[in-house]
């Protein structure tokens, strides 16, 4: 390996986990919704492809087609069908006890993730994984032999919820 | 600091014109992108002549030879016109919206072999390619959606919603024409797909090469992607989301001046970009015919075919671009219910079925490695008719119970001396 690769590795990786975080902020902060939306498309980008750096390639392209292709194209639809109006119509009185509790509430769901999964993270130290690691055949081989049971099962569940949602929403069908 | 200095120059001198290198990289982009960007003008021109001709008109012929330099002067007219930006609209998002409806365009050929030679083409042969393109298809949404939403008028946003709208029902079937070839050729490598189709036609067939559209499944898969391809540029007669006559121009209604020209450069790119994924998918690539020419003894045809590689797949692509038009010329517009009943009811549970028999297909000629192409090619056409029998009875079932569509009939008859009577029969049918 060459003598800057590590760097190389790290600059990308800080690029996009930078985008990622900013994104991820703007989703929250933003006043319009659609552009909290056009910002979680941004930050489910920023994802995609730090999974591409992890030579994911599958889960990254995944990610891009369902999330971004689909689903915020969904939400968007939704969101523009609704029309809300004006941002500043939308905005609440300022409540000091809403906040203190959601601070609080946001320390404790951190402090719960952070304790389980920063102390595995801290003896991480490569910045890839092996080749081939996240590759179509990889990914297809052990959904269709280790893990049949619950990607079967999984998708049984989906085929149920889509099949519920129409006859909920159709009743005659 | 000298660590970073040290970084750029091995980044300056990294690997030269090989695969990962970054010059190499750089090249391979151009050679696929600066040609896109120099045949768009072309490509307008050719479409208005061609649809002119169609249509028994004459179509520009003023501006230079045949009138190929109207586009041009049609650019620099976009350039000087006045940009007007309407006073209520999100500007963050609506100046964005024209380079989000581009990018999509011109990234689209990011896996796309259109030559024998792996150092040119593609831009990357990554494993993932088909996908990829799935991917990149799909964002093509956002500068329609976000042109519409921040252009603040109810007919832009009319048009973004029915882009959307589209979009999402035309994704599916097209993921699943192109998921069935990927089953038959066993890779999602565009390279791979390429390969796959110079094997023996039908597995049997000597002397003539595999293309997808030649095989049933491959044909039955390359309507519905073309079709599909065609939703999702918003071409006729999928092209609601502009339809002039019920939303003036849809999305870009509010955009003037070279903001227009963006968007109107972005379908065009993506059409011939989507012809060229085509043609590589389903057409055999950069084979100008589908015969193995050095299994008929004619190996020069195959040297000649591939050092001209770039022109013959060129020269393909102009043909499917051209069909576009045809089609363009040919049908009318659709109503939104009936383009939504064509993506949900006719194409994806056709695609679907055309998947399994396709794997069906798979499991009975290849059990490993057994070739068994005629027992396999009877399994499929034995699916298809049970498949099809199937189509029959659901219809069946689902006619007691739905309403059918207004179905209008027009009827000409010849009227009194000199005149003509056109009569009107309006009948449910």
């Amino acid at each position: 390996m060459p003598p800057s690769d590590e760097l190389a590795k790290l600059t990308i990786f800080g690029a996009l986990a930078g985008i990622a975080a900013l994104a991820a902020v703007g989703v929250v902060v933003s006043p319009n919704a659609v552009r909290s939306a056009l910002c979680l498309i941004a930050n489910f980008f920023a994802l995609a492809f730090l999974y591409f750096t992890l030579n994911a390639e599958l889960l990254g392209i995944t990610q891009v087609i369902v999330y971004t292709g689909a689903i915020m194209v969904l939400f968007l639809f939704v969101i523009m069908l609704l029309n809300l109006g004006a941002a500043h119509l939308l905005r609440e009185p300022p409540d000091l006890l809403k906040k203190a509790i959601g601070i609080l509430l946001g320390l404790v769901l951190f402090g719960m993730i952070g304790s389980q999964v920063l102390r595995p993270l801290a003896t991480i130290t490569a910045t890839t994984s092996p080749d081939d690691y996240g590759s179509p055949q990889a990914v297809g081989r052990a959904l269709f032999t280790t893990y049949v049971w619950p990607f079967e099962v999984a998708s049984v569940l989906l085929l149920i919820g889509i099949v519920g949602s129409i006859m909920l929403a159709k009743r005659k069908i | 600091m000298s660590k970073i200095l040290d970084f750029l120059k091995y980044w300056l001198s990294y690997q030269g014109l090989s695969e990962h290198g970054i010059w190499g990289a750089t090249a391979r982009v151009l050679i696929l992108v600066v040609p896109i960007l120099l045949l768009v003008p072309g490509l307008i021109w050719w479409e208005r002549r061609l649809l002119s001709w169609m249509q028994d008109r004459i179509g520009p012929n003023r501006v230079g030879p045949k009138g190929l330099l109207q586009t041009i002067c049609d650019g620099v007219k976009l350039f000087m016109k006045e940009d007007i930006t309407p006073a209520a609209i999100d500007r963050l998002v609506y100046f964005t919206a024209p380079a989000v409806a581009l990018f999509p365009a011109f990234a689209l050929g990011g896996t796309l072999p259109w030559g024998p030679n792996t150092a040119l083409t593609p831009i990357a042969d990554v494993n993932i390619g088909v996908l990829y393109v799935l991917a990149v298809s799909s964002l093509g949404v956002y500068g329609i959606v976000l042109a519409g939403y921040a252009s603040n008028n109810k007919y832009s946003l009319m048009g973004g919603l029915r882009s959307s709208a589209q979009l999402i029902s035309y994704e599916l079937a097209m993921g699943m024409s192109l998921a069935a070839i990927v089953l038959a050729t066993g890779s999602l490598r565009m390279t791979d797909m390429v390969k796959y189709q110079e094997t023996l036609l039908w597995g049997v067939v000597p002397k003539v090469q595999n293309w997808l559209i030649l095989t049933p499944f491959g044909f039955i898969a390359a309507m519905i992607f073309a079709i599909c391809a065609i939703a999702e540029t918003n071409r006729a007669p999928f092209d609601l989301p502009e339809a002039e006559n019920e939303l003036i121009a849809g999305y870009h209604t509010e955009y003037s001046s070279m903001k227009f020209a963006v968007f109107f450069m972005g379908e065009y790119a993506a059409m011939f970009v989507f012809s060229a994924i085509f043609v590589a998918v389903f057409c055999g690539g950069y084979h100008a015919l589908p015969f193995d020419w050095s299994a008929l003894g004619l190996g020069q045809v195959q040297q000649l075919n591939e050092s001209l590689a770039g022109i013959v797949f060129l020269g393909k692509v102009s043909f499917f671009f051209s069909c576009f038009i045809w089609i363009r010329a040919t049908l009318p517009r659709l109503r939104y219910d009936q383009l939504m009943a064509l993506g949900w009811r006719s194409l994806l549970p056709f695609a679907v079925a055309n998947f399994m028999l396709v794997g069906l297909w798979v499991v009975v000629t290849d059990p490993g490695g057994a070739n068994r192409f005629g027992l396999g090619w009877a399994a499929y056409f034995g699916g298809l008719f049970v498949a099809f029998l199937i189509y029959l009875m659901v219809r069946k079932l689902s006619s007691e119970r739905f309403e059918t569509l207004e179905v209008r009939k027009v009827v000409l008859t010849s009227g009194l001396e000199g005149t003509s009577v056109r009569e009107k029969e309006i009948a449910a049918v």
